[in-house]
């Protein structure tokens, strides 16, 4: 994405935002609360076109007024978002099926092979052994961690090459935010990349590559997992979020 | 365990089942000479399927997350509309076509002005009710019609005939409706948009499905299911009477919350509200027949509702 800006009538939330994400890499975005990240997503996510700016997806060049969901979907790209990605009270399958169901000819659906389907992401990609779950519980069975396994398997099922997590591990128990990190970690081995978005710097450092750090709706920082430790990190977007603090004080 | 995630799974249908079970052993016991005949249940299979075809639309609307007022209403000027055009054409075909398409058209009218305005359904349809039920009284002066003519038409005896001169044909309609509108909910992609755009409607935007248009999509449905039982019971009344189904408005709902559909949106289910529309099609004659007076009747249906309801809710809860 080249020069991305996004206004909402007066308020300027993205102001010329540069952004790449190679082929599979994990990249932690990162800022303070209206740093505009959510912003970014969405319009990452094809939620909210741009104001202004140009997007590229494998090089080729994406008319923003066509850019939506949908097309992010064809194109590859899906968004896991914490809380609207499942329908609570819905069996497993319907859920892992929404939208893209197997059906025949009148629309009915296969419901066998959207069973078996589920099963066998269930299993191949989270690693979710029997233990009371099946592809007929109800998402209100679930625990938060074994959620968002379903929305990142159900994203790397229809092929996404680009994951974008967002506060993945927000109110989730420790072992729960264990289980995610492993998520995005088999998302990677896959081949695939993942726009991890956060603002708790420990889950990111872990599983990132690359760090992008965005501030007022600019990135003030691309850095290299290696360049620098975990305390670094945090030492820099405290530096960050302290300047912006100033500068709204003036 | 695969059969203990199938009682999770149904709990509230096997719930349901035993307290119908229960109910028919308790009129068994208490009017024997009624309840072993099989005449009453004649009788039931008679008069049920009206509020039971409204309960299954009325069970796909609250499904999706809304609620719909209108449709007694609907009924009656579905009725009307038929009886009318088929006097002036000499068409059933004609006339049941024109019902049904009045039906659907208010039906989308109330899916308009819910998604599209953003009014509540509660309000926009008790508008509709009023409004429906008003301009059919202006229209036919509050006159009834009578339709003697329909009497041993081959279309009567298809639609409220009787099978082998003992099965009301409108309770083979009512089931094969309720395995259409199981199939269509639990079996058809559709289905799938109806159940995630009353669980949660942005999950259903995110995956790009329009809740604008399953809910108007449900309204007509709904629309058209009400304006075919408003036509079946003109056929079986034979005549078309301007209060057509102000009966039905509590009775169907109290069929569709005690078969153990939620007010929430998102669940339900069609065997509930077809089990539910029996019992609570059954109750009156029941209660009369074991010899209690009908002032019972009400009070009995409270009990029942709200037995039901909490039965439910704690199964919900739990599971």
């Amino acid at each position: 994405m080249k020069n991305i800006h996004k206004h909402f009538g007066g308020v300027i939330a993205l102001r010329g935002v540069d952004f790449t994400v190679g082929d599979n890499e994990v990249i932690g975005l990162i800022g303070d609360n209206g740093a505009g990240k959510s912003t970014l997503q969405k319009v990452l996510s094809g939620l909210y076109p741009p104001t202004k700016g140009e997007i590229y997806i494998r090089g080729e060049k994406i008319n923003p007024r066509d850019y939506s969901v949908k097309k992010a979907h064809e194109l590859g790209i899906e968004t896991v978002f914490q809380e609207k990605a499942l329908g609570e009270k819905q069996a497993l399958w319907r859920n892992v099926f929404l939208g893209r169901q197997p059906v025949g000819p009148l629309g009915f659906l296969d419901v066998d092979k959207a069973k078996s389907e589920t099963d066998r992401i269930m299993k191949d990609f989270l690693g979710f052994t029997g233990a009371g779950i099946s592809p007929e519980s109800t998402v209100s069975t679930l625990s938060g961690g074994e959620r968002q396994g379903i929305a990142i398997g159900r994203a790397m099922y229809f092929e996404a090459d680009l994951i974008i997590l967002d506060e993945p591990t927000n109110a989730l128990s420790v072992k729960e935010i264990g289980k995610v990190l492993d998520f995005i970690r088999e998302v990677k081995r896959r081949g695939k990349s993942c726009v991890y978005i956060s603002h708790t710097i420990a889950h990111i450092y872990e599983v990132s590559d690359r760090f992008v750090i965005l501030d007022k709706g600019k990135i003030v920082d691309r850095r290299e997992k290696g360049d620098l430790t975990e305390q670094e990190l945090i030492d820099e977007l405290t530096h960050h979020a302290a300047k912006s603090e100033e500068g709204a004080d003036v | 365990m695969k059969l203990l995630e199938k009682v999770k799974t149904y709990n509230t249908q096997i719930g349901l089942t035993f307290i119908a079970l229960l109910i028919l052993v308790l009129f068994m016991v208490t009017a024997p000479g009624t309840f072993l005949r099989p005449r009453i249940y004649i009788s039931f299979l008679s008069t049920t399927p009206f509020i039971g075809i409204a309960g299954l639309g009325l069970t796909l609307v609250l499904i999706s997350g809304e609620i719909d007022l209108s449709f007694t209403a609907v009924m009656a000027f579905a009725g009307f509309v038929f009886a009318t055009v088929m006097g002036f054409t000499g068409s059933i075909i004609l006339g049941i076509l024109a019902g049904l398409a009045a039906g659907s058209v208010v039906g989308m009218l109330n899916g308009m002005l819910v998604t599209l305005i953003g009014i509540p359904s509660i309000v926009v349809t008790l508008g509709m009710q009023f409004l429906i039920r008003g301009a059919t009284n202006i229209i036919a002066s509050g006159r009834a019609t009578t339709l003697t003519e329909i009497s041993g038409t081959p279309m009567y005896n298809i639609l409220v005939g009787e099978i082998g001169g003992v099965i009301p044909a409108q309770s083979i309609w009512f089931l094969a409706l309720a395995v259409l509108i199981w199939s269509l909910l639990f079996r058809h992609r559709f289905g799938d948009h109806i159940l995630f755009s009353g669980d949660n409607p942005e999950t259903a935007e995110m995956m790009g499905i329009s809740v604008t248009k399953t809910k108007i999509l449900v309204f007509t449905l709904f629309g058209m299911l009400a304006a075919f039982a408003g036509i079946l019971d003109s056929f079986r009344l034979r005549t078309w009477w301007p209060t057509m189904g102000e009966g039905y408005l509590m009775t169907t709902m109290a069929a569709v919350f005690v078969g153990g559909t939620s007010m929430f949106g998102g669940e339900g289910t069609v065997y509930g509200t077809f089990l539910g529309a029996f019992l609570i099609g059954s109750l009156e004659a029941g209660i009369v027949a074991a010899g209690l007076s009908g002032f019972w009747t009400r009070f009995i249906y409270g009990i029942l509702i709200l037995i039901a309801v909490t039965v439910h809710t704690l199964l919900r809860r739990r599971s």
